[in-house]
């Protein structure tokens, strides 16, 4: 593949994405291992589920007390928000206008970046309250289902401003398109996470 | 590979296999891998029955006897018998859809070292003299007991070999789905093509609750996590249901590849289409399906209830359904043809009787009441064996002969190869049939030793002395392996002589771009329909001659799977040294670094000109 090839809107293809056989595979791959992501999350909220409120005898922390839900209000807007700021870039992929891409897909990195910001402040919180990882079973499963959400999260970031600054000078072709476009799959994944873990954990911990 | 043959130095050589992408080398890679691991696995298997030869026998001590049980069946399944099913599936399947290479030879080759060095971290526990020891299945309840460092050199070995088998699954899925050869529709793949597949998708969706589970293992045990610790909260019931979750589709994950060995086999040396075609690809999808439907039947004696045992008694039967459309849909394509008894054909003759007993034993088991008989007993220990082994194992040991020449470019000495099949097909039997009324008598699983004059004592005996019969079934196997290496007479595209499929219409091995000309497919059994309608060949290239893309070597794989396993030590040694939380940040730090080196580097691959792929061809006589 020519990566010095150059590409007029008129000329970039339809679904740059997966122009090549190359960018099949990944896109068909990345797919494919969303759904292994999938039944990732899915071991974890069944985890979650079983040992939710669940401590030692005389264990002071349940979900009705512990959570705030306009912080969690808060946190999912920015999230929400982000993958929209996404959709915005893939646009602008489509018809191949890299510096409109790069501007929102920095703003998604950055709504991302204080969706975390105010993770680590949730946990943090917790924490000082006594609710450790080391806790109970429910702090357990509680900041493994969480945390691994915010993993992926983090991942995202580094992944998208490495994508970034690597192609700042050189603009789109076939070969990056592809990245870009499983980037955007990779976030709205992590997006219906979120969406999950907000009614599973937040909303029927405390209304429940 | 180059038609003119160049003396490379031993350095170089090296290097190319520590950074090849080519999926012919990474097969017999996962093939040398899996083959080292499964000698391991047989030799802890020897100390075992060794130790039983006798009541009251002192040749090892009850925690060894731990030690051994427990690396005997994690080696085993997934040390040896993934990564050796894994070694054919990458030789054969890009051959047989008419493919160049797999979608990802990158992550082709970091799913290979990762197994390799998830399995070398596991088996160093026994330098270290702290060995996993509660059982394959490590349930959470003794496991979260064991003392020392065992346990946790199991959940990290596997969490790093296991994300390997997940590379290996989408990869094997996305070159099935992207990769085909014009006309190469679904229905007309090869059946070891279709299993791969169903195999891949089941992959993709058991290994991640294996992941989930040995995390949450490694977190308690190394992290202060409370899952599975009752006076926490916790629930130790949930790592049952977890691994198993995972372990009962890993079961047909391993066996469906064989049934496609099998199926090939069969077809091959009756002369005959494999009968029933769509029934078996039919049977293939829907035994992946039940297999996720179907866990908890190893948890009847649990106490989840009579409903959810009844539920699950009756899903795990029906799974005989589908498997018995196999087993006739061989016997059919048997039957009738003109049948030729090589040793791949011996191997799959005696497949169909020892699977079916083994099948027969698993619906016994499936009825709830009969298990909590059954349970822990050696009637358990006689079932899974009957299909690892009666299933697994003897396909594998088929398609070792069957491909050898497709992966080496020489034949395994038939006669050798029929000698290693009788002394193992006996050994088998000999070995496992016993148990079952050992189990019956009510010898427990999983004891160390046991007490004389409880009618257990001959029967132990035949059983071991069974074993070394398997033994040296495997011994005569190494010896043929190495006097046909030595002798190494090269043999045509299509050794056999009846070869249906595309990977017998090239050369043996393959040149390293796999078809000149991408081939035309235009039936089930392609070349088989080619060769009848008299084109000698066996192939319809599908374009002219051109330009091939390639893939670039790497040794970035190999170093990834090598930061993991570094930091597989700082993990688990933080608490008590020093050095481990910096050897755990290191080992993540090189693994993150190799990773970015990747992505931020360009590496579109090159291209083969044309003119090298027309000498190549001029010199087999235009042949592919």
């Amino acid at each position: 593949m020519d990566l010095n090839k150059k590409f007029t809107p008129e000329t970039w293809p339809e679904h740059p994405e997966k122009a090549t056989l190359e960018a099949k595979n990944k896109f068909v791959g990345f797919w494919l291992f969303l759904g292994g992501e999938t039944i990732l999350f899915a071991t974890l909220f069944a985890t979650y589920i079983a040992l939710k409120n669940s401590g030692p005898s005389g264990f002071g922390f349940s979900t009705q007390e512990l959570y705030e839900l306009p912080l969690v209000f808060v946190m999912t807007m920015l999230l929400l928000t982000s993958s929209l700021t996404s959709v915005f870039a893939m646009y602008h992929l489509r018809n191949y206008n890299f510096k409109k891409m790069q501007l929102w897909l920095a703003i998604t990195a950055l709504l991302g970046l204080a969706f975390l910001m105010l993770e680590v402040y949730e946990f943090s919180h917790y924490v000082g309250l006594g609710f450790t990882f080391n806790n109970s079973a429910f702090s357990s499963a509680f900041y493994t289902l969480v945390g691994t959400h915010g993993f992926h999260v983090a991942v995202g970031l580094v992944w998208i401003t490495l994508l970034l600054i690597r192609n700042a000078k050189r603009g789109l072709n076939l070969y990056n398109a592809t990245k870009y476009y499983t980037f955007s799959l990779y976030w709205h994944f992590i997006d219906v996470v979120w969406v999950f873990i907000f009614t599973v954990v937040y909303l029927m911990g405390v209304i429940g | 590979m180059s038609s003119v043959a160049q003396k490379k130095s031993f350095g170089a050589t090296l290097w190319d296999w520590l950074t090849t992408v080519d999926h012919k080398k990474i097969g017999i890679l996962y093939f040398l891998g899996g083959g080292f691991f499964f000698v391991i696995g047989g030799i802890e298997a020897m100390l075992i029955r060794w130790q039983l030869h006798k009541p009251d026998n002192d040749f090892v001590s009850a925690g060894l006897y731990n030690d051994l049980i427990t690396m005997h069946g994690t080696t085993m399944i997934f040390l040896a018998a993934m990564p050796l099913l894994f070694g054919f599936m990458n030789a054969i399947v890009p051959l047989q859809i008419g493919a160049r290479d797999v979608a990802f030879p990158f992550l082709n080759s970091l799913g290979f070292w990762m197994f390799f060095f998830g399995g070398l971290f596991l088996n160093i526990s026994w330098f270290i003299g702290e060995v996993p020891d509660a059982g394959w299945t490590s349930y959470a309840s003794l496991s979260l007991a064991s003392q020392g460092h065992g346990i946790d050199f199991y959940a990290i070995g596997l969490q790093i070999a296991g994300g390997g088998t997940l590379m290996a699954g989408i990869n094997f899925l996305v070159t099935i789905i992207n990769m085909r050869a014009p006309g190469m529709t679904y229905m007309r793949m090869p059946l070891f093509t279709w299993t791969t597949f169903v195999a891949s998708a089941m992959i993709l969706f058991a290994f991640p609750p294996l992941t989930i589970g040995l995390f949450l293992l490694t977190f308690d045990r190394m992290f202060g996590g409370n899952f599975f610790n009752h006076e926490m909260g916790g629930n130790t019931i949930i790592w049952e249901h977890i691994f198993w979750i995972f372990g009962h589709p890993e079961v047909y994950i391993l066996i469906l590849p064989a049934f496609g060995i099998f199926s090939e086999i069969f077809s091959i040396f009756s002369r005959k289409r494999l009968f029933g075609y769509p029934s078996m690809v039919f049977a293939t999808v829907l035994i992946g399906f039940l297999g996720f439907m179907v866990w908890a039947h190893h948890m009847f004696t649990v106490g989840l209830g009579p409903t959810a045992n009844a539920i699950f008694a009756v899903a795990t039967m029906a799974i005989a359904v589908p498997t018995g459309v196999k087993i006739f849909n061989w016997l059919l394509t048997i039957w009738g043809g003109s049948i030729t008894v090589t040793t791949p054909m011996l191997y799959a003759l005696g497949f169909i009787p020892s699977f079916v007993m083994g099948g027969v034993t698993g619906v016994m088991q499936g009825a709830a009441p009969l298990d909590y008989q059954l349970h822990d007993s050696y009637f358990i220990v006689a079932h899974f064996h009957y299909v690892i082994v009666g299933g697994v194992v003897l396909a594998i040991l088929a398609a070792t002969h069957l491909y050898w020449p497709k992966m080496f470019g020489t034949m395994l000495n038939e006669a050798l190869g029929k000698v290693t099949f009788w002394f193992f097909f006996i050994g088998f039997h000999m070995t496992f049939l016993i148990q079952h009324w050992l189990g019956f008598w009510g010898m427990p699983r999983r004891v160390w030793k046991f007490m004389p004059n409880q009618g257990w004592d001959m029967a132990n005996l035949i059983s071991t002395i069974g074993a070394f019969f398997m033994a040296i079934g495997v011994i005569v196997l190494v010896y043929n392996v190495i006097i046909t290496s030595i002798k190494n007479v090269k043999v045509a595209n299509d050794p056999w002589g009846d070869g249906r499929t595309l990977e017998w219409a090239i050369e043996s091995p393959p040149l390293y771009y796999n078809f000149a000309q991408t081939p035309l497919v235009r039936g089930l059994d392609s070349v088989w329909i080619e060769k009848m309608e008299g084109n000698a060949s066996g192939l319809t290239p599908a374009e002219p001659v051109k330009d091939i893309h390639m893939p670039n070597g790497s040794i970035i794989p190999l170093l990834m799977s090598l930061g993991l396993f570094i930091a597989g030590f700082g993990a688990m040694f933080r608490t008590e040294t020093e050095w481990g939380l910096g050897v755990l940040i290191f080992g993540l730090v090189f693994t993150f670094i190799a990773m970015a080196a990747r992505s931020l580097q360009d590496d579109t691959g090159y291209y083969i000109k044309k003119e090298e792929i027309l000498r190549d061809l001029k010199r087999k006589g235009g042949q592919n």
